[in-house]
């Protein structure tokens, strides 16, 4: 049946579109599209680009994937914005900034609405990017959706995390908070060229040096542990650390843009000589996991659940006869009753 | 476990600048619940199909201010035929004389809404194109 997995197989253009579209529409076709593929993928470099709505993330992608095709790499862009939590509509206007990528055949960009989904990603991103890296590109970029402090769901979804910031978001303070820049792999301040930058690019590395002094007191092997939690080291290993920088780049006319793309490739060679890819995809495969786990018990939760009884409770709680743990005890006992 | 959306392409070939009218429109059809992907000025036919294919949209609608109509629609529309998306509807607004609006619709433009057209009939107008798809989405 899968003549069209063939296809995304010899890299044609439409049969990846269409495969990602049903993924996005179906979680069973879904299923059977990464089955398929799955022994076709592993080959990609998947690179995350996140940061604050307005930081210039897709400049950046379109300057970056530039550089990168430079260097004959075909590069795949996944572009999310985020859905309307009303109306369940998007407007997905990544592709305005990435008009230079137009009629090259080693790119591909899909724009792809977040549907509900939190964390910066949409639950399909994971799985168009295996469709991707099945049809032969070699580094996928994925941009998330305007990312405040807390959307870090990209950094275990990714190989390599490039946090975009601009200047004049915050104090120092902001720096040294926990959340997004912990996942930096490689930081950029854009638009260097406005005020301010100057001092957001001092804060940022002034973070790193805080965190690479801490880290050093610690045991490396706990480091790596915690690695779990997502929380990422700075030092793999004894020995051979990966050093975040702070690259400070105009991305509307590419400025600097050559320095990110060199780190970008850099760290891939880095992770694959320390052992860190292996522990990444060990990172990324229980992100994975854990999706399509939560997936299936949403869809239970949706679809075992009596609607009428919900909305009795509901309204319950909210003329205060029923406190909400019990209401929801209640529902939860129609999927999973008490023996 | 489906989870249909109707995607729709939104954009302005040629060389004229007014983006509102798109923009306004992009966001009625988000304000009825599709997914919406914006491309912004100055594309050519062969960006605007570029994008179709690889986005995969159900429908495609095209703003055109420029009195280009003429040359940018029948290219747009060859061109779909030549990747095998003659199955798209597309829809036309902007600026269209009167006289022109049979020739649009011979090189197969689905609808022409012109200025004051109400955004719950571009709305109905799209939905009516793409049912069909929700059955033949197979592949």
């Amino acid at each position: 049946m899968d003549d069209l997995l063939q296809r995304v197989r010899t890299g044609e253009r439409r049969a990846v579109a269409r495969a990602i579209s049903q993924i996005e529409r179906s979680e069973e076709r879904a299923r059977e599209i990464v089955v398929d593929l799955f022994p076709n993928t592993g080959d990609a470099h998947i690179v995350g680009v996140t940061g604050a709505p307005g930081s210039g993330k897709s400049t950046l992608v379109n300057q970056l994937a530039r550089k990168l095709r430079e260097r004959d790499i075909q590069v795949g862009i996944i572009a999310v914005d985020p859905s309307s939590p009303f109306t369940g509509g998007a407007i997905l206007g990544d592709r305005v900034r990435m008009q230079d990528l137009a009629g090259d055949p080693g790119i591909f960009i899909r724009s792809m609405a977040s549907r509900g989904n939190l964390g910066g990603l949409a639950r399909a991103t994971a799985s168009a990017a295996k469709v991707l890296d099945a049809a032969g590109f070699d580094v996928i970029l994925i941009e998330t959706v305007g990312a405040g402090q807390a959307e870090v769901s990209i950094a275990k979804t990714a190989h390599t995390t490039i946090v975009v910031e601009a200047p004049g978001m915050g104090d120092d303070i902001q720096s040294i908070k926990a959340g997004i820049l912990e996942i930096a792999d490689i930081l950029v301040v854009n638009k260097a060229d406005r005020p301010g930058a100057a001092n957001t690019t001092k804060a940022l590395r002034l973070m790193l040096h805080m965190g690479q002094t801490n880290n050093k007191r610690s045991s490396t092997k706990e480091l790596v542990d915690s690695g779990v939690n997502g929380t990422r080291s700075l030092l793999a290993e004894e020995g051979s650390a990966w050093d975040v920088s702070v690259f400070e780049t105009v991305a509307i006319n590419g400025d600097g843009v050559e320095q990110v793309a060199e780190a970008v490739l850099a760290h891939r060679e880095y992770l694959q000589r320390s052992g860190q890819w292996l522990q990444r995809e060990i990172d990324r495969s229980r992100q994975e996991i854990e999706q399509i786990l939560q997936a299936r018990l949403a869809y239970q939760l949706e679809s075992h659940i009596s609607k009428s009884d919900r909305e009795s409770l509901v309204k319950a709680v909210a003329s205060r006869q029923v406190d909400p743990y019990t209401a929801a005890s209640r529902l939860f006992g129609q999927i999973f009753p008490k023996r | 476990m489906e989870d249909r959306k109707i995607r729709v392409l939104i954009a302005k070939p040629g060389l004229d600048g007014h983006d509102r009218g798109a923009k306004v429109i992009a966001r009625g059809l988000r304000d009825a619940g599709m997914e919406v992907i914006y491309t912004g000025l100055r594309q050519t036919p062969e960006m605007v199909v570029e994008a179709a294919l690889q986005e995969d949209v159900d429908a495609i609608g095209l703003s055109i201010l420029s009195g280009a109509h003429k040359a940018l629609v029948p290219r747009i529309m060859a061109l779909l035929g030549e990747q095998g998306l003659s199955d798209i509807p597309v829809f036309l607004g902007g600026i269209v004389p009167h006289d022109d609006l049979p020739e649009m619709k011979e090189v197969g433009v689905t609808a022409i809404f012109g200025p004051g057209t109400g955004m719950d009939k571009i709305v109905q107008a799209i939905r009516d194109a793409t049912a069909h798809q929700e059955t033949s989405s197979g592949g």
